[in-house]
């Protein structure tokens, strides 16, 4: 079975899956989405860079209304993973403030998003506690 | 003409914010102007403005030209403006710069918004795409909110406020829910306000959560509304009669920035630096610092929102600002009133409207025309809005010492 990504820089065909950003080769910035330069420096060049699958939970909401078709409630976050902050859910925990607490220690984990009718498998990620 | 750096408010309004079923965003914005032209004084009307600004940030564009249509069509040059939640501020500003550089001695600067009725003003829902294909500038097989975060305005400022919290500690939900308690509880002084209700701390706590640690009362409420400002040049404003220079609000500081670029910018918007980059440009072109100042009307679209600004606005020192808020100094009675008009959280965000809504409640208190909820001698007073993407304006206001 066909596995992709939810997003291109999560990597699931080098090792364990893993996240890379576009890193500005003059100033170090990095970056998830295409770019076109930078905006910390003038900047053009980017290489890829490997994202630290550990990281801490600098902010979060408990995410309790959203539009028809989002499942709530969700926690979403940003964790800090070795500098570079990332956007992500924290899955697998119960999405309560007595569970998800800030500064707390999560970890890179994946999970399917179902199969389409060519039978191609999506894959997501999320961070778990630690 | 020429240029000036002497500019002010000779007359402003503001509609009452909710829910308008019979008016529409010409209709709102027409009263708004027709209110600021009657308040800028005797002899005063459409044919003095030498510019207009109309902000609208949920319509289709050209807002400027079908109001002239209704209230004047004078054939001056008009700006339609946009900026996220800044539009208003925005407006006013590209009218204060066409007069600092001579173009003009008078000009409109006007927000609108009809936002009542609307839910989530961002955040996509999870549409049916055949099959997984990647798309956009991140490669996404599907809409990612929800799945990589949220894009949702409360989740958003939750999670700014949180971060908060997580730097200096202390930021907890009812901490949260006491900032909103204050401006729930100053909106009963404001007949503007869409709502001007007292809640208690128990109700907003218990109230429906949208987006932790914010409750519903913790969220800014989406209504219709207006706002006009006419503005003027301190040589023409001196030509005008003595009443019409006691009443005159001086703009001691009009600034717009846009966010710098830092580690974590585009993952959660930073809110925090363009905010204390616009209020160090603010203080040192008015010539004076935070402690000067009698009232501040803050961008509290979220209760979670108001506390970080205490801190962008140096309202308190660098991490204090929970202690600052537990000492009850931002409440109408204590030492910085912060949002007497009750707020966004009460007084209603119509968005465009709001940048200069926020300038008019300053401008009603160093006039000294605030009724009940007058602060007392109030002189000096800021007037600051945020958008995201991000867009933040900050206004200074004094009171005139002219014509007396």
């Amino acid at each position: 079975m066909t596995q992709v990504p939810l997003v291109d820089y999560l990597v699931l065909n080098d090792g364990a899956p893993h996240l890379v950003a576009n890193e500005c080769t003059s100033c170090g910035a990095r970056y998830f989405d295409r770019r076109n330069a930078c905006a910390g420096c003038p900047g053009l060049e980017f290489r890829s860079a490997t994202v630290a699958d550990d990281g801490e939970l600098r902010a979060f909401s408990i995410v309790a209304f959203a539009a028809p078709g989002i499942k709530v409630p969700f926690v979403a976050g940003v964790v800090d993973c070795g500098g570079t902050s990332v956007r992500a859910n924290i899955i697998n925990c119960t999405p309560t403030p007595e569970h998800v607490t800030l500064g707390m220690k999560v970890r890179l984990a994946t999970y399917s998003l179902g199969t389409d009718s060519t039978g191609t498998e999506a894959i997501a990620f999320g961070y778990e506690p630690a | 003409m020429s240029a000036s750096d002497d500019i002010w408010i000779l007359g402003i309004h503001m509609t009452k914010f909710g829910k308008h079923t019979d008016k529409d965003t010409v209709d709102l914005g027409s009263e708004a102007i027709l209110g600021a032209l009657a308040d800028a004084g005797e002899g005063i009307s459409m044919r003095d403005m030498q510019i207009m600004a109309a902000g609208n940030l949920m319509g289709r564009g050209g807002l400027a030209q079908q109001l002239q249509k209704q209230i004047g069509q004078t054939g001056i040059p008009a700006y339609n403006v946009t900026n996220a939640c800044a539009t208003g501020a925005t407006a006013m500003r590209t009218v204060i710069m066409a007069i600092k550089a001579g173009e003009a001695d008078m000009g409109l600067a006007v927000g609108v918004e009809k936002l009542a009725g609307v839910g989530l003003l961002a955040g996509g829902s999870r549409e049916d795409r055949e099959g997984w294909n990647a798309e956009g500038r991140y490669g996404a097989v599907t809409a990612v909110d929800g799945l990589i975060g949220t894009e949702t305005m409360p989740g958003v400022f939750a999670q700014i406020g949180m971060e908060y919290g997580h730097k200096y500690g202390g930021a907890t939900f009812e901490l949260f829910a006491k900032i909103s308690e204050k401006n729930h509880s100053h909106s009963t002084l404001n007949p503007l306000a869409a709502y001007s209700k007292a809640m208690s701390l128990e109700q907003i706590m218990s109230d429906v959560m949208i987006s932790y640690p914010n409750t519903r009362p913790m969220c800014s409420a989406n209504c219709d509304g207006a706002a006009a400002a006419v503005l003027i040049s301190g040589a023409k404003l001196r030509t005008l009669s003595m009443e019409q220079q006691r009443r005159a609000v001086k703009v001691t500081a009009s600034i717009l920035t846009t966010d710098p670029y830092e580690e974590a910018c585009q993952i959660l918007p930073n809110v925090n630096t363009l905010t204390r980059n616009a209020a160090k440009q603010a203080y040192e072109q008015a010539g004076i610092g935070p402690d000067d100042l009698d009232l501040v009307e803050l961008h509290d679209c979220f209760a979670t929102a108001e506390l970080v600004h205490y801190d962008n606005l140096m309202l308190c020192e660098e991490g204090g600002a929970v202690d600052f808020f537990n000492s009850g100094a931002t409440w109408r009675t204590g030492s910085k009133p912060v949002n007497v008009s009750g707020g966004l959280q009460s007084k209603g965000h119509p968005i465009a409207a709001t940048g200069i809504a926020n300038i008019w409640e300053v401008a009603q208190h160093v006039r000294n025309e605030g009724g009940p909820r007058q602060i007392e001698g109030a002189k000096v007073g800021l007037a600051h809005v945020i958008g995201l993407g991000s867009a933040c304006g900050i206004h200074i206001l004094e009171k005139s010492g002219l014509g007396v």
